[in-house]
Order: C-alpha cells, then sequence, then structure tokens
C-alpha cells in the first residue's frame, strides 16, 4: 500500500546488526551518564536545541492560564488584595523586627569579633515543567548557566524549602525535590533540637529521617528546620513536619515527615546565592580533592 | 505513478503518495512538541508517549525508509527533556523500531484490532525496557499508573494511522479512472 520503492539488493548492515549497534551506542552512554556523569556538555547541547520548541510546547498552558486571569471576578481580585495588604502589613512588621535584630546581632558580633554572616541574594525562577520521568522528582527552572545557576544552590519558596538544583544548563537548570529518592538535607528540630537528616522517599508529600534513636526527643507535629551544617542549605529552613512515627524492634525509630512547601504545587520559586566558603572537609580531602556534591550525602548523623 | 512499488500494495486498492522526508521530520517533530507540553503529574503519567507512537507508525509503514537512528535521536532527545538518563529513551525507541521494522509486512496485513495488540504489546516492551534499565541504576520502582500510557498509545493507533496518512491520499479526479 505504500509508493516507496523497496530496494531489490539489501544496502548496508541488516537491521540486527543496527540494532546491536545503537543497543550499545545507547548503553555506553547510560553507563557514562551513571557511573562517570560524563557527556554532561552533549546534554547542554541538547537542551539549547529544545528550548524552543518547550517555550512552544508551555504557550498554551501560559495562554490558558493568562485567559483564567482575564475572567477574574472583580469580587474575588478585591478580597485577594484585602488578603495581600493584610499579610503585607504582618510580614513588614515581622522584617522591621528582623532588620532590628540583624543590627543587633551584628553589633554583638562585632563585640566578640566573630565574622559577620554574609547574606544570600535570591533569584526569583519561574517552573517551566515536572519532569515526565517517573522514576525522579525533578523541575526544570527558567534560569540556567547564563544567570549564574550551580549545582547545589538550594531553592526555596514562601513556606520553605523545596530541592536543590542537580544540573545546570546553558538557559534552564534541573531541580531536584526534597522528595526526591536521591536528596538528603541536614535538618534540626525546632521544639528539642535533635539533629537529623530528612531522605525522599521518592514519591510526592513524604520524606522520612533514618537512623533516629528511638529514644530521642521528636514528637508528632514537631516542625524540622534546616540545620546549615551541610553548608549548602541557610540555616533555619522550615522543612517538613513530622507526621508518625514507627518505633521500629531495632534501635532507631522511623520518622515519617510532611514537607512544608509545596513540593509539586507552586510555579515560581527562589533560588538562593552560595553561602560563606566553608573549609575543606578534611575527610573528603584525605583520599582526593572534594568535588561538589549534589547532594550532601553523610556518613552517619 | 511508480509501479515498481506495486509488490507492497496487493492487499489494498488505495495506492498512496511517496512520502516526503520533511513529511516524516514534521511529524516527529510535532510529536516530540506534544510530549514536552507541561501537565500536572497524574495527568501527564497516562498521557501517551507521542514520539513513541509517531516513531513506530513511521518504522511500521515505512519500513524501508526510516532506520533506527531517527529513533536513536528521538530518544536522546526525550532523555534531556525529562531529565531521565541519558540513553534511557534512546535504547528503548531503537527497540521499537526494530520490532516495527520487523514485524512491519505482518502489522500492515492485520485488521485494525490486531493492529492495536501488536502496537500495545511493542509500546508495553518499550517502558519495560526503560523499567529494567532505571532499576539496574538503583531507581525506586514507579506505580502502576506507569504503565498506563502505552495503554492510551495504543489507544490512539488508529487516529495516528488515520490522520498521518492523510497527506498521502490522492484526490481522486473524476477523469481517472
Amino acid at each position: 500500500m505504500q509508493a516507496s520503492a523497496a530496494p531489490i539488493f539489501k544496502r548496508g548492515p541488516s537491521l540486527l546488526t543496527r540494532l546491536a549497534f545503537f543497543s550499545l551506542l545507547s548503553l555506553s552512554f547510560i553507563v557514562a551518564d551513571v557511573r562517570f556523569r560524563y557527556l554532561e556538555e552533549i546534554r547542554a547541547g541538547v537542551s539549547v536545541a529544545l528550548y524552543p520548541l518547550q517555550e512552544v510546547a508551555a504557550m498554551p498552558g501560559a495562554l490558558f492560564s493568562r485567559m483564567g486571569d482575564f475572567f477574574v471576578t472583580q469580587a474575588s481580585l478585591s478580597r485577594e488584595n484585602e488578603q495581600l495588604k493584610r499579610e503585607r502589613l504582618l510580614s513588614g512588621a515581622a522584617s522591621q523586627r528582623v532588620r532590628a535584630l540583624e543590627s543587633e546581632n551584628e553589633q554583638l558580633r562585632r563585640i566578640v569579633n566573630a565574622e559577620p554572616v554574609p547574606g544570600r541574594t535570591p533569584t526569583v525562577a519561574e517552573i517551566l515543567y515536572e519532569s515526565r520521568d517517573p522514576f525522579t522528582r525533578k523541575v526544570v527552572i527558567d534560569r540556567g548557566a547564563m544567570h549564574d545557576m550551580k549545582t547545589g544552590l538550594s531553592v526555596v519558596d514562601h513556606r520553605g524549602v523545596i530541592g536543590q538544583i542537580t544540573r545546570v544548563f546553558p538557559l534552564v537548570s534541573e531541580v531536584s525535590l526534597l522528595t526526591d529518592k536521591s536528596q538528603s538535607i541536614p535538618v534540626q528540630n525546632v521544639r528539642s533540637g535533635v539533629r537529623s537528616i530528612t531522605f525522599g522517599l521518592g514519591h510526592d508529600g513524604a520524606v522520612e529521617l533514618r537512623f533516629v534513636s528511638v529514644n530521642s526527643d521528636m514528637q508528632v507535629g514537631d516542625l524540622l528546620v534546616t540545620s546549615g551544617i551541610d553548608g549548602t542549605f541557610p540555616p533555619g529552613l522550615p522543612v517538613a513536619k513530622v507526621t508518625r512515627i514507627d518505633p521500629n524492634a531495632a534501635s532507631f525509630a522511623r520518622i515519617h515527615c510532611a514537607p512544608i512547601a509545596g513540593v509539586s504545587s507552586f510555579n515560581r520559586v527562589v533560588v538562593l546565592s552560595p553561602g560563606p566558603e566553608r573549609p575543606e572537609n578534611p575527610l573528603a580531602t584525605a583520599g582526593k580533592t572534594a568535588a561538589p556534591t549534589a547532594s550532601p550525602t553523610p556518613r552517619k548523623p | 505513478m511508480s509501479w515498481n512499488s506495486l509488490g507492497d500494495n496487493i492487499h489494498d486498492d488505495e495506492i498512496l503518495l511517496p512520502v516526503r522526508g520533511g513529511y516524516i521530520l514534521v511529524t516527529m517533530l510535532g510529536a516530540l512538541l506534544l510530549n514536552l507540553i507541561p501537565l500536572p503529574g497524574w495527568v501527564s503519567s497516562a498521557m501517551p508517549d507521542f514520539v513513541a507512537v509517531i516513531l513506530l507508525y513511521w518504522s511500521v509503514f515505512q519500513a524501508h525508509r526510516v532506520g533506527l537512528w531517527p529513533a536513536w535521536v528521538m530518544g536522546l532527545l526525550m532523555d534531556v527533556a525529562d531529565a531521565s538518563l541519558f540513553g534511557q529513551h534512546a535504547a528503548a525507541y531503537c527497540a521499537l523500531a526494530f520490532a516495527g521494522i520487523f514485524l512491519h509486512r505482518r502489522i500492515q496485513m492485520f485488521p485494525m484490532s490486531y493492529q492495536i495488540a501488536h502496537v500495545l504489546g511493542i509500546l508495553l516492551g518499550q517502558q519495560a525496557l526503560q523499567l529494567v534499565v532505571r532499576l539496574a541504576a538503583s531507581a525506586e520502582p514507579p506505580d502502576m499508573l506507569y504503565f498506563v500510557s502505552s495503554l492510551t498509545g495504543a489507544a490512539l493507533w488508529p487516529a495516528v494511522v488515520v490522520i498521518l496518512m492523510l497527506p498521502m491520499r490522492r484526490s481522486r479526479h473524476p477523469n481517472e479512472v
């Protein structure tokens, strides 16, 4: 039924040979990606080539939401405006208090000759899309190496930590959410001061604390904030709330937590610039020069 | 009209126009565009993998024109877009194109229901291959919703066959016999 001519004499290698060739090529790519993280340049090139297509693909969604904005009623707008005004008053008061505390803190630090804490400059980024890959929890944001993004930068929203930049392309970057299986964040219990580490579970809405001894002071409803000992996340950002504690027969309890930030329900995020330089990790420098790892892998909390 | 191609089409009364390479390219880019549309979580996992379906279509109906390398290139593009392992989609799409080319005479002969069954099998195999690759790279197994996109992809097959053939149909001229 097709009008294209089948070649009478076969040309080139057989189909099976070609399959073997391409399979081997793909396999070597996969191994290079998993084991050695080579080929990042090729990935970056492909990503730039894809960017216009992604922009076009995002258009109908953007248009739709703009249409939605157009038909918002006057009443809901004024209600939202009212609420925002109230929030601004509240946060204005809070930020004044913060400013006063900051200056006081700086003075005190000067008195004890401690180094001042450098602030982190925020960059607002927009989430282009959630990765379709069902095995990871990642989003792609519209800021890349051209906007000074680097791997390891922390990403937050107005409620708390979302995750960390794990791959940077020239125009976009990939953010691994804290629910991703590869993500772990050092945290501290606000109430009791107990330190631990959250581990992503690979599905939405849940992280867990491992290796917390059964007798440590953790209660359902406790707020966990970043402890800052990783040098990646600034201390004090809300991360998760304890939802359930399973005391195991072994010496460690399993603690389930729910992330605070709307891990899969936001479209604008803030990327924080890197914190102050920290001394090299003596354990890492003992073997080889420490490469900046994307996610801090803890030895033992 | 090229008469030397008639050997292929004894089982169909309609002789289609030869396909232009540009048309194949445009349909593949269109499929890629559809795959890139950002959608909320569960919708995107239920969406068919348009690129896989279009690749399968061309490897079945243009087995002599489309080899494995377009599948490989499209796979690499999907890998970067999906932030998955580099080469994961490429390997799976190559296997899919191979199955399509290998079975193309049989699939073309079949009525639509049998065609859909074949397409479903090939799409599921393609997804299973990606699953194996990811599990080997120590990923967490996904939920069963993962395979839904093969079901929707197979359900899309009749529409794809009809729509992609439209530009290849010749208009019936009244003077023609």
